[in-house]
């Protein structure tokens, strides 16, 4: 896959339809790959690198990329490119300076999975037919990619890409029945004591250093709310119950009908929130009470907090206690 | 030397909780390390180090530092602070217990800060060696020893318990009101344990890193190199590294307004973020480059030229774990250093 | 001795200028009770309300919310209410699915000729969340007296 990569990205440059490569670049050890653009078909020989840790949502670097002069190559995963979609829909990047190379997707490996499997001192990770082959100054182990695969791959959504210019490897299909919704259902099951007590215990780790709404390509604002001194809501680190609460559900309203569902709140948080599930409960809710509703697929769609139906449902009759 | 066999660690735990507070890495919810107070029953985490750092209990992520009631034309200020009980920090590593000296640089030299000095002289920190130093870990860079590490304690697993050593009055404090439960140790099952761990993290890939491109008096060598840009072209700007740092000192202070008066509070802030020391005219540094260059060159140079050559930094390895982009000090000082 | 205080809730209703506020107007006039807990603060179209006031209500003491607004179709701006009623169901919800009890927040639509249902749906509101007692789940300590 790398090197059917690498080609792409050097014919693209060779003949001029793009300026520059948003891909990955090597990391320390095997798996910290970061997000790089490369400018020439030098530093793709000697930087780029795409493996199953490349985990990266790389659609929100373009709108600032979009606009940093030339055309730029971006290779989006399935996932990717209904944000890339999302961020089309609302203006955030500019269509015509950018190639999207959708690239087939058989889910991203989490590092952190590694290590609860108690592997340590990890020097060295090699795929091979199906097999990882961990290296460590311990020794080696063989493990299996599905063993080791990232919580939001498991329940994914879809490994059909909704936008693209070419495609490398085998388009994929909308995942039916991805049970995504079954810990939000799970949570929606449990009495309201017993859900408080479970948030409690999620947010109450949260240290408010904005991985997750730097990360989130639904995040655009030139300035958030909650970085604006007079919102009266912008109190940085302040943490307390009432704040935690407050950033996390104002970050997932404001997303909601928005969030693809992409899952890199979750996968950046390192305090391991399962951000995810605000998110996917807005999601959720859209679905049931406006019909289904996928943010990204289509551009062109209505979000469902942008219109409106004559006999929606009323506050008052929607899920918990009613009156 | 004095020994503490494992049957009687829950003793000792005890022990010391029954006089101040202890705290001590214990698993959370997700299995990771959380340093938490001590209380019947409260078992120790196995893992190598907290997801936050040691820092928080003496420099906390939040702290009030005091409150305005206004009356008419009148402004009351009040004092908020709370007397600080004593408290006992266990099982810090040889990276925190190093970044306890920095902080120290920054926090107790004139002007003293007060609320920091206060928290100082009522915690006592027992550290503990580490057995099994990740892939992540490069203290040694440092001259930090894993194996031997400050603190007003140390403390080394072996085999049937823990060796115990005080370096301190606070620490000989300690071990004397938990003597009935210590027993004379032997220096060989320590100089054991510290030879294995010495000989993993001589194994690592980090062994052997060196700094020796960045340092004292590389300001202008380093403050215009064009890397800075391709570096930090995929920084997010937000403040993960920064909130796990153990050395990471800044901070921001704000008032709050309870609708009742007014609290002043200070809080951490990341040099990363766009309203750092964000002023009436604006901001010093306007973008992510420039941001993400201070954050690097205060670690690796201006903290060095101010210190002795003393790094901002311990190498506890945290922004390696935990940066969303796997941008981190490591690769920064490699770049510029021009160094393997 | 001992002060027992009894518990009095702080309810803040977000009345629509059009509509809602008038109708409070109207069961003022009409000399209809409802209790001095409600403190009314009026936007102009129930659409104006952000879900950030909802939060900074509780955050500065509220125990109940409510959000009053022209009946569905009646909106002085033509469908302001209709979007506002998607957020609120939407944020109610989601604080039901935080463990916020549920019935600290709610909607009504009251028009300004009903004094009448707006002094009603005041003393049932007043009479729920008295029922449930102080918010604590919503709660800033900071913000406590």
């Amino acid at each position: 896959m790398q090197e059917m990569m690498k080609n792409r990205a050097y014919a693209l440059l060779e003949n001029g339809t793009v300026d520059r490569v948003l891909g990955w670049t090597r990391g320390e050890f095997a798996y910290d790959m970061t997000p790089a653009v490369f400018r020439n078909a030098d530093e793709v020989k000697n930087g780029f690198v795409y493996n199953d840790f490349c985990a990266a949502n790389l659609s929100k670097y373009l709108v600032k990329e979009c606009r940093a002069g030339g055309k730029i190559l971006v290779f989006l995963k399935p996932c990717d490119t209904y944000s890339f979609n999302q961020l089309l829909a609302e203006h955030r990047i500019k269509r015509d300076m950018i190639y999207v190379v959708g690239i087939e997707c058989f889910g991203k490996a989490d590092v952190e999975k590694i290590k609860e499997m108690g592997i340590e001192g990890i020097t060295g990770i090699t795929a091979k037919d199906g097999i990882y082959t961990v290296s460590t100054i311990y020794g080696d182990k063989a493990i299996k990619p599905a063993d080791v695969m990232a919580e939001r791959c498991l329940a994914c959504k879809s490994k059909k890409h909704v936008v693209y210019d070419e495609l490398i490897g085998n388009e994929g299909e909308v995942v039916e029945d991805c049970n995504r919704f079954d810990m939000v259902a799970k949570l929606e099951a449990m009495t309201p004591d017993e859900r408080y007590e479970f948030w409690r215990g999620e947010l109450s780790r949260c240290i408010r250093c904005n991985a997750c709404r730097n990360i989130c390509p639904a995040c655009t604002c030139e300035q958030c709310i909650f970085d604006n001194p007079n919102s009266g809501v912008s109190q940085k680190a302040a943490v307390n119950s009432f704040e935690e609460n407050m950033f996390h559900i104002i970050r997932a309203f404001h997303v909601a009908g928005r969030c693809t569902d992409c899952g890199e709140c979750s996968r950046v948080c390192p305090q391991n929130i399962p951000l995810h599930l605000l998110n996917r409960k807005f999601i959720k809710d859209v679905n049931t009470f406006y019909g289904d509703y996928q943010a990204g697929e289509d551009p062109t769609a209505k979000p469902p907090l942008g219109k409106y139906e004559k006999n929606d449902i009323e506050p008052g009759e929607a899920g918990g206690a009613k009156e | 030397m004095k020994k503490l066999s494992l049957a009687k660690l829950n003793d000792f735990f005890a022990a010391i909780a029954a006089k101040q507070a202890l705290y001590l890495p214990v698993n959370n919810k997700v299995g990771k390390a959380d340093f938490t107070k001590w209380t019947a029953g409260t078992e120790m985490s196995k893992a190598l180090n907290t997801v936050r750092s040691a820092k928080d209990f003496f420099f906390p992520q939040t702290e009030n530092l005091m409150d305005f009631k206004m009356e008419g034309k009148n402004i009351e200020v009040i004092d908020s602070r709370e007397e600080c009980e004593d408290f006992v920090v266990f099982g810090v590593r040889a990276c925190d217990a190093a970044s306890f000296a920095i902080l120290d640089s920054v926090y107790l030299v004139d002007p003293v800060d007060s609320y920091y000095k206060n928290r100082r002289e009522h915690g006592t920190v027992v550290t503990m060696a580490c057995g099994k130093p990740a892939e992540t870990c490069f203290c040694g860079t440092f001259g930090i020893d894993a194996a031997n590490p400050a603190g007003d304690v140390t403390v080394w697993e072996v085999a049937d318990g823990y060796m115990l050593r005080a370096n301190t009055e606070k620490g000989e404090a300690l071990l004397a009101a938990t003597a009935d439960l210590l027993e004379a140790g032997d220096e060989k099952a320590v100089e054991a344990a510290q030879a294995k761990t010495r000989e993993i993290m001589a194994k690592l890939p980090l062994a052997g890193l060196t700094f020796d491109g960045v340092g004292v008096g590389k300001t202008k060598e380093l403050f215009d190199r064009p890397e800075w840009k391709t570096l930090s072209e995929s920084c997010l700007g937000c403040g993960t590294c920064t909130f796990v740092c153990p050395t990471c000192q800044c901070y921001d202070v704000r008032d709050f307004d309870t609708g009742n008066g007014i609290k002043r509070f200070r809080c951490w802030d990341s040099c990363m973020y766009s309203d750092f020391t964000l002023m009436a005219h604006g901001n010093s540094r306007n973008s992510q480059v420039e941001r993400f260059r201070q954050r690097f060159m205060h670690k690796l140079v201006y903290y060095p030229d101010r210190n002795n050559g003393t790094f901002g930094c311990v190498g506890c390895g945290r922004c390696l774990a935990r940066c969303p982009i796997s941008m981190n000090i490591v690769k920064v000082a490699k770049t510029l250093g021009g160094n393997k | 001795m001992q002060d027992v205080k009894e518990f009095r809730p702080t309810i803040v209703a977000f009345c629509c200028n059009w509509c809602s506020y008038a109708g409070a107007d109207l069961a003022g006039s009409s000399r209809l009770v409802y209790p001095a807990d409600v403190k009314i603060i009026r936007v102009p179209c129930s659409c104006r309300v952000n879900p950030l006031f909802i939060l900074r209500a509780f955050q500065r003491g509220a125990d109940g919310v409510i959000m009053a607004g022209c009946h569905p179709g009646d909106c002085h701006y033509t469908s302001g209410n209709y979007f506002a009623r998607r957020r609120m169901t939407l944020l109610f919800s989601m604080l039901d699915y935080l463990g916020i009890e549920r019935e600290r927040t709610r909607v009504e639509w009251i028009s300004a000729a009903e004094g009448a249902k707006f002094a009603k749906t005041m003393n049932e509101f007043v009479a729920t969340v008295t029922a449930l007692g102080e918010n604590k789940r919503l709660e800033d300590l900071r913000c406590k007296k």
